[in-house]
């Protein structure tokens, strides 16, 4: 092995979105639907629910959804997400970027940043079930197709990052 | 033969794989873009970088252009396309709900992935944090299931709303993210 090598740097952010246009394009082109995370760890949720209590999963409004036809686990954004992770893993890994660390500023605790993720993360699942989707399946795909609700998302979401972004200056500068 | 070619009837294997082809392409050019870094995320929100709003209006760009124009050319059926459909309230409320832990986790659920695979801890524990506002929210859902399924509108596009031609919007749009360009780049440059 030589030695760790410096990372190289990002690309270009109107040709990098391009080229994630353009995988959206194929995902139309091909199967008639757009792209999607959040939904995901709906349907993974669906699927432990359904295994651990299953008289609960079929009441909720959310977890019924995934239960249908071929169950929750062959759930089509289940598959694309672990496309996600390869080639994010790839990408990074061609560019020598793959790394174990907690990404923070030297002002902020390790611990700290973990429990603001895992907050963040509660925030943002709680959201993504209203919303009925998050920035891949709603305000891109959605936006894309010119949807009313998602370009509603779209706006109140990033409107509502930029009103709270003051306070956590100190997590984020 | 119109696009999309892979429908209800196909076998689910052909639309699983590409639904891995499609997850490893869009990984893949998050990872690009630097977007599984949460410092350089936020920074849209600080002005520092506004690779967030450059990245995601470039793809909705030629995403929504790709479809027009492939509609137009006859090469693809708009109305075979999976529309989101649209429950204002609900998507009001998610939207806030939503913006607040994309502000706090420094990274939104697909970014997390990109994030999470390229070794970051933080990153592992939005995915956690997603999974359990998952299982929480849905086993709760019930109790606020009247609001969930209020102000439906099924697929309702802008041209709809507005009762304009889709090629306007399109137009629209694109004036509007090329200004959006044009003012992140001035913003930039202002805070260097």
């Amino acid at each position: 092995m030589s030695a760790p090598r410096q990372p190289q740097g990002y690309a270009d952010p109107y040709l990098a979105g391009a080229a994630l246009g353009l995988v959206l394009l194929a995902a139309f082109v091909l199967v008639g639907r757009g792209l999607g995370a959040s939904g995901a760890f709906a349907s993974v949720a669906a699927g432990t629910v359904a295994l651990v209590a299953p008289e609960h999963a079929g009441a909720s409004p959310l977890f019924a959804h995934y239960l249908g036809a071929q169950g929750p686990w062959l759930e089509w954004l289940n598959v694309e997400l672990l496309g996600v992770l390869i080639g994010a893993w790839l990408s990074a890994a061609l560019a020598g970027r793959v790394r174990v660390s907690i990404e923070r500023p030297a002002t902020l605790a390790a611990g700290a940043r973990l429990t603001l993720a895992f907050a963040g993360g509660l925030l943002m699942a709680a959201g993504a079930v209203f919303a009925r989707g998050c920035t891949s399946g709603q305000a891109l795909t959605g936006g894309a197709l010119l949807s009313v609700g998602s370009w509603l998302f779209l706006g109140v979401a990033f409107a509502s990052a930029y009103a709270l972004a003051p306070l956590l200056r100190k997590a984020w500068q | 033969m119109s696009a999309p070619f892979i429908t209800e009837a196909a076998p689910l294997s052909a639309s699983l794989a590409v639904a891995l082809l499609v997850g490893v392409g869009f990984g893949f050019a998050l990872e690009r873009a630097g977007l599984g870094s949460a410092r350089k995320l936020t920074g849209q929100f600080y002005g520092r970088d506004l690779s967030v709003l450059k990245v995601m209006f470039s793809a909705l760009l030629v995403a929504m252009l790709g479809l027009f124009w492939l509609s137009w050319l006859g090469l693809l059926d708009l109305q075979a396309l999976y529309v989101p459909p649209t429950f204002v309230w609900p998507q009001l409320a998610g939207g806030v709900l939503f913006g607040s832990g994309l502000i706090v986790a420094g990274l939104c659920p697909g970014t997390a992935c990109v994030s999470a695979a390229t070794g970051r801890i933080d990153a592992v524990f939005v995915l956690l944090g997603m999974f359990v506002g998952m299982l929480v929210v849905g086993l709760l859902l019930q109790r606020w299931a009247a609001f969930f399924e209020s102000s439906a509108h099924g697929a309702w596009t802008l041209p709809q709303l507005l009762d304009l031609p889709y090629g306007v919007i399109v137009a629209v749009v694109v004036v509007l993210a090329l200004a959006a360009f044009f003012v992140a780049e001035r913003i930039e440059r202002g805070t260097r």
